[in-house]
């Protein structure tokens, strides 16, 4: 198993710690620092124009946002969809967990405000006025 | 209104929302990181922060009222000033769109719900459930607040100046509640995420049953429910409360070195059980 404090640990090796993960078989996209505190000198150019144009002091729920790792693969979990959705494989990860944190608050807001995302079809489906 | 319902089932199942339509297919399609703009949904409102408009609620009732905030915001208002609200319930909820909305008064229960987005100042009190099920954006209140303040909040910052009842985020799944004066009985109960801060004291049974999240007092706590215990304040913690308190200029003169963090004992946790049904998606 990798080592706790790298920050590969679950793209490295399984991520089956817990005796509940082993007896599924996967490993539970909760167990990171859900707490961690962002830095905010590493905001990305997207993310600063993103707090300016909602008019926000600070990342605000995006706070909240952290990048976590399912099946071994990196994702961010969108409450939208109650879903993780993956990296895209193509994409470069950086070495520390507050820029990937960064990275995943930028790519979900990417995702959410999509005229593709899943729930734009859904609200035509079901709103009521 | 049956009529309604059957026209959007059928739509539903026309777009295929009843037969698993994303399995098999890959999200990619969906996501195209070099994408410009995107900062709001797709079919929220235009509004400039610069063009201002009035409404004034006196003769109106609730559903009036909220109809006439999004007529306000089609037309492209970005700062609403909503006048008399007269202490009326379920007022400025379901906004989802970048929005200043200032309100000029007090509100009834369940004001400001589900909103996602705005950031919202209301100059008087507010009745029970403010916010609840808040996603994103920020309300600050001036004056005092009722019980269940933030319930199931989802993300944001909800502030309240003066102190809050009983039961205040129970249910609270992320973002923050923060609170000037004090707060009621089992506050934090069944807190699942996010952090609390009260400057203030606390009642009784303060995080009972919280599964996770933070929880930071600055007076005294009345007594710890089931599972809540203390954690270490931490510098990071600190740097975090300084800056939040000063962003809605309630930090205290004697600094946050005096706060008590609580967060879960963690021998509740049930999370395991949960995670296997969860929906994947694969990019």
């Amino acid at each position: 198993m990798a080592n706790d404090n790298d920050v590969d640990k679950f793209i490295k090796g399984d991520g089956l710690d817990s005796e509940r993960e082993k007896t599924i078989g996967q490993h539970i996209g909760y167990r990171y620092d859900v707490n961690l505190l962002p830095d905010y000198e590493r905001l990305t150019p997207f993310l600063k124009n993103y707090l300016e144009f909602m008019g926000w002091d600070d990342l605000n729920w995006l706070e909240d946002i952290h990048m976590g790792y399912e099946d071994g693969r990196p994702a961010v979990f969108d409450r939208n969809i109650n879903g993780w959705v993956g990296i895209p494989t193509d994409v470069e990860l950086p070495d520390n967990q507050q820029d990937r944190d960064m990275m995943a608050r930028e790519l979900l807001i990417k995702f959410q405000m999509s005229p593709k995302h899943p729930m734009v079809q859904l609200n035509k489906a079901y709103r009521k006025f | 209104m049956a009529q309604v319902s059957a026209q959007q089932d059928d739509a539903s199942h026309e777009m295929g929302m009843h037969t698993e339509q994303l399995s098999g297919r890959t999200q990619q399609v969906f996501f195209n990181l070099d994408e410009e703009g995107g900062f709001a949904y797709p079919d929220s409102f235009e509004v400039d922060f610069n063009k201002r408009a009035e409404l004034d609620a006196s003769n109106m009732g609730p559903k009036e009222v909220n109809a006439g905030i999004r007529e306000l915001m089609k037309e492209g208002n970005g700062t609403i000033v909503l006048k008399n609200p007269g202490a009326k319930h379920s007022i400025g909820v379901g906004i989802l769109n970048k929005l200043n909305l200032i309100i000029e008064g007090s509100l009834g229960y369940f004001g400001c719900g589900l909103v996602d987005g705005p950031n919202i100042r209301i100059s008087g009190r507010v009745g029970w459930s403010c916010a609840e099920n808040m996603m994103a954006g920020s309300v600050v209140i001036e004056k005092n607040a009722g019980s269940t303040f933030g319930a199931a909040l989802r993300g944001g910052d909800l502030v309240c100046k003066g102190s809050v009842g009983s039961r205040t985020g129970i249910d609270m799944k992320g973002g923050n509640i923060i609170v000037g004066g004090d707060t009621g009985a089992f506050s934090g109960f069944m807190m699942q995420r996010g952090r609390m801060v009260v400057c203030g004291n606390a009642g009784k049974n303060l995080g009972d049953s919280m599964y996770d999240g933070t929880i930071y007092i600055g007076g005294k706590i009345a007594d710890l429910g089931v599972d809540a215990v203390p954690g270490e304040l931490t510098d990071l913690d600190k740097q975090w409360l300084t800056r939040k308190l000063k962003m809605y200029e309630i930090l205290p003169e004697k600094g946050v070195d005096h706060f008590t963090k609580i967060v879960a004992g963690k021998q509740l946790w049930n999370y395991d059980n949960l995670e296997p049904t969860e929906k994947k998606l694969i990019l």
